[in-house]
């Protein structure tokens, strides 16, 4: 059994703003090493988190600990935390390598040692030319990597990042995420990133803590959050997915029968603990649905009818919202495997859904 | 926040011929205004530095040929007289010093302030604000008198401290409202960033929100120590007889003594520091450039 406290945990920690529980009992635990996402809508408390973490803000109540010692009273320069800022907060008035220095200096660098970790720091972010410039001379995604570089610089053992990539723009943003992972894995620092991407979230995080309200709804790794959410929040949130009321009609060895006012009736994976009669949603995410001409799925047997209204060409994928007699309208998604053809079906076209009795998940709420 | 707008370098691209007439036909007013109320006015105060007084006041004739034949009435006796007794440069150097340390005590109390009224909510800034500038809208006069009835019972008044007193407070919001225009910008995420860097507290104030005040502590600076150098009311109305600056003493050249030479270049030294000072000090505020 594992006896080692894990590096920070966060107990039943309550932040009040006036009438509004900006963050609500939340626990979580994070260990060494790892690459821990906290996503949400804006507003829904993980900035608040964060700053309690790092120590510009206090809980009301509840305790928040690193390697099992709590870092109540702990002002923000005696935590062992950085962060990485939003909008980067640079010192405007000092050039890239005296930003970088910053954290060295106040540890009380000697001067020799000063200058060869500044530019180490700097040959790590890729900006050892920059080093006497000013922030303001610098591009966004260059301020960027001197911000992560200063919150390395003293090599901390918990890196705390604020939404680092939401100023850049989408082809860099992806660029710096491949960053992360590499800054993280070759650090070996533990990061906790907060965002409001749930992309973003998916493709850096070893686990994901899905926060809503003030509240953590769920916290699993990547592939559970997306496979296996556990309620319509999530499923909603990370992802695309259709989500239909659904009563639980006969449980069997392989699967929920449901009856659905949109779809008819469906036959589902099982979850555990369900009863005949139970009242709840079916989520099925636009990739899991196959799209044919009628008659083409036999094999499969849960299948719609319904007609293109419209697709999207995505370049590798297209999707089409295809409407049903009943006029609910479903997403699915068709890879463009032969180049040039833009979409398989016509806007028009009588087209049928169908999916594998494995697919869909079934949601108490 | 404060660094970009502070540090820009504004990007320069060849004017077009219209643009370069805009820019000729705007600023001439001021242009005009300067040469006609500053340039002209210096240059005739030099001329009369070379000058005889005259016998009510003013400046005598320059050619007299019916008395001494040969006196093209111009004369350096001024400028000997000035350098001839070391009291003239020392009474410069005193008022320097009043300057000085007047800036200095404003700078102090003003700092706090500023950083206070810049740290408040937005509308109890602009009240604050304006209890800074509301005593101006009492008469000058009428406030140094004040302070003549506040210092009478400590025994101060006739004394340096009472003109150091009186100078500050007069000055004091010249020095609190360019700080507090400077402090009011500063982004507070810069002091997070600071602190969650290893910095305290103080060395946050002194790493970041100091020096990126500097322009402020400058311009705020000058705006007290320049009128402090030329006061003379203050100096007559709250300091004893050896308290005399150098302002009294050219107001006292013009007014009394009927001196126009002597007053003159008394007032051309005093130009000469203070231009001198304003150049040391600009190149002080202008930001570095260089690497670590």
């Amino acid at each position: 059994m594992d006896t080692h406290p894990p590096l920070l945990e966060v107990r039943n920690v309550t932040r009040r703003f006036g009438a509004c529980r900006a963050v609500d009992s939340v626990s979580l635990s994070v260990e060494a090493g790892e690459f821990f996402t906290l996503v949400g809508t804006s507003g829904c408390g993980k900035s608040t988190l964060l700053r309690m973490i790092a120590g510009f803000d206090t809980p009301d109540s509840g305790e928040i600990l690193f390697d099992g010692r709590s870092l109540a009273g702990l002002r923000p320069e005696d935590r062992p935390t950085n962060m990485v800022f939003q909008s980067y907060a640079l010192f405007p008035h000092l050039t890239v390598a005296q930003n970088v220095a910053f954290p060295l200096r106040m540890a009380g660098a000697p001067k020799h040692k000063l200058h060869s970790r500044v530019t180490d720091v700097l040959d790590h972010v890729a900006l050892a030319d920059k080093a006497g410039q000013y922030p303001h001379e610098l591009s966004g995604g260059q301020r960027q990597r001197v911000a992560l570089a200063r919150a390395i610089a003293v090599l901390p053992r918990l890196l705390l990042l604020d939404e680092p990539l939401a100023a850049l723009d989408p082809k860099l943003r992806e660029k710096m995420q491949v960053e992360l992972i590499r800054l993280q894995r070759t650090l070996g620092i533990t990061f906790i990133l907060v965002t409001h991407s749930q992309a973003e979230a998916l493709a850096l995080s070893h686990r994901i803590g899905v926060m809503a309200n003030g509240q953590i709804v769920q916290v699993d790794e990547p592939a559970q959050i997306y496979g296996a959410p556990k309620n319509r929040l999530v499923a909603d949130f990370i992802g695309n997915c259709t989500l239909v009321e659904a009563t639980v009609t006969a449980v069997e060895h392989n699967g929920l029968w449901l009856a659905t006012k949109e779809l008819g009736h469906i036959i589902a994976p099982m979850h555990p603990d369900v009863a005949v009669g139970r009242v709840g949603w079916l989520a099925l995410r636009p990739e899991q649905l196959r799209i044919g001409r009628p008659g083409h799925f036999t094999d499969l047997p849960n299948r719609v009818a319904g007609k293109v209204c419209d697709f999207l060409y995505g370049g590798d994928v297209t999707t089409y919202i295809v409407e049903l007699a009943n006029g609910w309208r479903m997403e699915a998604l068709l890879a463009n495997t032969s180049p040039g053809r833009v979409h398989f079906f016509e806007i028009g076209e009588a087209v049928e859904l169908a999916w594998a009795h494995d697919v869909g998940r079934y949601l108490d709420d | 926040m404060l660094g970009p707008t502070m540090w820009d370098v504004t990007s320069m691209t060849e004017p077009t011929f219209p643009e370069r007439l805009l820019k000729w036909v705007v600023s001439m007013p001021p242009i005009a205004f300067l040469v006609v109320f500053f340039l002209l006015p210096s240059l005739m105060m030099v001329g009369a530095s070379f000058r005889y007084p005259g016998e009510f006041g003013g400046l005598s004739p320059l050619f007299r040929p019916a008395e001494t034949v040969g006196d093209t009435g111009l004369t350096l006796e001024s400028y000997r007289f000035f350098f001839g007794d070391m009291v003239f440069l020392w009474i410069i150097a005193k008022s320097f010093l009043i300057a000085t340390l007047t800036t200095l005590l404003c700078l102090v109390m003003a700092y706090p302030l500023a950083m206070v009224i810049a740290r408040s909510p937005r509308r109890q800034q602009e009240l604050m604000v304006l209890l800074v500038v509301l005593p101006f809208a009492s008469n000058f006069l009428v406030r140094i008198y004040a302070w003549i009835i506040i210092l009478g019972p400590f025994d101060l008044l006739y004394t340096p401290v009472a003109v150091v007193v009186g100078m500050v407070y007069v000055h004091l919001p010249f020095m609190v409202l360019p700080l507090y225009t400077n402090l009011e910008k500063h982004d507070p995420l810069l002091l997070d960033a600071a602190r969650d860097l290893g910095a305290s507290a103080w060395q946050g104030f002194w790493r970041v929100t100091f020096p990126l005040s500097l322009p402020g502590v400058f311009s705020g600076s000058a705006l007290v120590f320049i009128p402090v150098l030329g006061m003379f009311a203050i100096p007559e109305l709250l300091g004893g007889t050896g308290d005399v600056l150098i302002g009294n003493l050219i107001k006292e050249q013009f007014l009394e003594s009927r001196d126009w030479p002597f007053g003159s270049t008394l007032s051309i030294m005093l130009m000469l520091v203070v231009v001198a000072f304003a150049a040391l000090s600009s190149r002080l505020a202008r930001p570095r450039v260089s690497a670590p």
